[in-house]
């Protein structure tokens, strides 16, 4: 899996079951603050990572990640 | 003592989605119980159940919020939303004021179940994901709404089996009147997925007869064979009579009397004594005369057993001659959890319009139903004071009393 396809998922996912904007999610724009993600909504992300690229994380995963980006090259680090 | 007034009336159910809805049902007699194939799959005795849609929440509440609820949340959500524009209390009302929430509930099977089957697909909790704790504790309702709502009362749930939403709102009427909360949000709220149901069916509780589901409930008929489940959402807006009138509230009936009792028996069986306490205490609390009573909303469910003992009862306290008396569970199945709200709902819907919903399909009365004044069509009628019975195992009574408003 390249990571255009990658960024194409995850965008899905993030529009599907956090009900985000298409025009929020930019490459380089502070994930949490453009999600507002609570401690709560970290462990929904494992779900769907789980669900979705089939690898088990942890929340404590997410403080290394800051923008969209970020969260792009962690998956790809894990599935490329 | 503060005097307590109801101001506010919300309900979705098999009846319908809102009041309008489940006032015409009442009216025609229109039974909302269906067949479901699924039950029958499962392996359940009866398949009959009331026709319950889950309602699509998406443009009403934030995705924070949607996750933690459970359908029954979700139908008492809809239900407290229509009370609330009723009472014509704001959020900003809301947001200046203690208001506090009562909630009957008393299971989460759906969602407890779910999470066991993730857990043990998965062999990871997190992966259970974040909303279904607060979908699977039993508090789920209140712990929702007083999110949701911004609620800043007293705030917990009443579990007391199918007796638990007439018990949230006697609960509250007594913090009112004795000066401990001015608002307060009651209800009772039911799930209705085949998990919720499987157990109860399994003891045979359920009616059998399918052929026509809208003829399977028949409380007090000589031949029921059992009670069809359903479920929902309903709410009542309690205030303190000072509190209405203060907000200029149109204020819908007072509650006049909550009773309450435990029969120390069996647990699933019901006593005549137990009901006859409670009732008693209802009427001397509100200083009521039997011969003042209209209209008689009693549990009935359709059970051989529970149906006579409550005839029986009814008619201890009422005499001959007695007030008319109708099961509106004949049209609705048993709403169990929800049922004490919802039966004072549309206790409430057949005071403001002026009739008495009927008991459909009792066709032929038992011994002790033939002693009881039960209408089979629905009746006109100016109804002042209105008694509205639930009971539940472990053998828990709560009768209400409500009366016209009058200065």
């Amino acid at each position: 899996m390249d990571k255009a396809q990658i960024i194409e998922k995850v965008n899905e996912f993030l529009m599907e079951e956090f009900e985000a904007d298409a025009a929020d999610i930019v490459a380089d724009a502070d994930m949490h603050e453009a999600l507002d993600l609570d401690s709560l909504d970290y462990v929904d992300l494992v779900v769907l990572i789980d669900e979705n690229f089939g690898f088990k994380t942890t929340s404590e995963d997410f403080q290394t990640i800051t923008t969209f980006d970020d969260f792009y090259n962690f998956i790809a680090s894990k599935v490329g | 003592m503060n005097r307590v007034v109801i101001t506010g009336k919300g309900v979705y159910s098999c009846l319908g989605k809102n009041v309008v809805e489940v006032t015409e049902a009442l009216k025609a007699g229109r039974s909302g119980i269906i067949y479901d194939p699924i039950r029958k799959e499962m392996g359940f005795r009866s398949a009959l159940v009331g026709n319950v849609e889950i309602p699509d929440l998406k443009k009403e509440v934030g995705r924070k919020d949607r996750k933690a609820m459970p359908e029954q949340a979700m139908y008492a959500f809809v239900s407290t939303k229509e009370a609330l524009t009723n009472a014509g209390m704001s959020q900003d009302f809301i947001d200046q004021n203690e208001v506090g929430i009562l909630f009957g509930n008393d299971s989460t099977a759906g969602a407890v179940i779910e999470g066991v089957d993730l857990l043990r697909a998965k062999k990871d909790t997190t992966l259970i994901g974040s909303g279904n704790i607060f979908q699977s504790m039993n508090s789920t309702v209140t712990m929702n709404l007083s999110t949701i709502f911004r609620l800043k009362g007293v705030n917990f749930t009443i579990s007391a089996a199918c007796a638990s939403g007439s018990h949230s709102i006697g609960m509250g009427y007594l913090l009112i009147k004795m000066g401990l909360q001015k608002q307060v949000i009651c209800g009772g709220a039911q799930e209705i997925n085949p998990y919720a149901f499987g157990s109860f069916d399994g003891i045979g509780t359920f009616s059998t007869q399918e052929d026509e589901p809208s003829k399977a409930s028949k409380p007090f008929d000589k031949n029921r064979d059992g009670l069809v489940p359903s479920g929902g959402g309903a709410t009542v807006i309690l205030e303190s009579l000072e509190s209405a009138q203060a907000r200029g509230a149109n204020i819908l009936a007072e509650i006049v009397g909550y009773g309450f009792s435990s029969n120390g028996e069996h647990i699933s069986n019901p006593t005549k004594d137990g009901q006859v306490r409670a009732l008693k205490m209802a009427l001397e609390m509100g200083g009521v005369k039997p011969s003042e009573v209209d209209y008689v909303n009693a549990h009935a469910t359709s059970t051989p057993v529970g149906d006579g003992f409550e005839a029986q009862a009814i008619h201890q306290v009422f005499g001959d001659n007695g007030p008319l008396v109708s099961s509106t569970k004949s049209m609705t199945g048993h709403e169990c959890w929800m049922a004490g709200s919802s039966e004072l709902v549309y206790c409430l819907l057949m005071m403001e319009n002026g009739f008495v919903a009927p008991n459909i399909n009792f066709n032929e009365p038992d011994e002790h139903s033939a002693k009881l004044n039960i209408p089979n069509k629905a009746v006109d009628k100016e109804l002042n004071t209105i008694v509205s019975n639930s009971f539940g195992f472990g053998g828990t009574n709560s009768t209400l009393i409500i009366r016209k408003f009058a200065q």
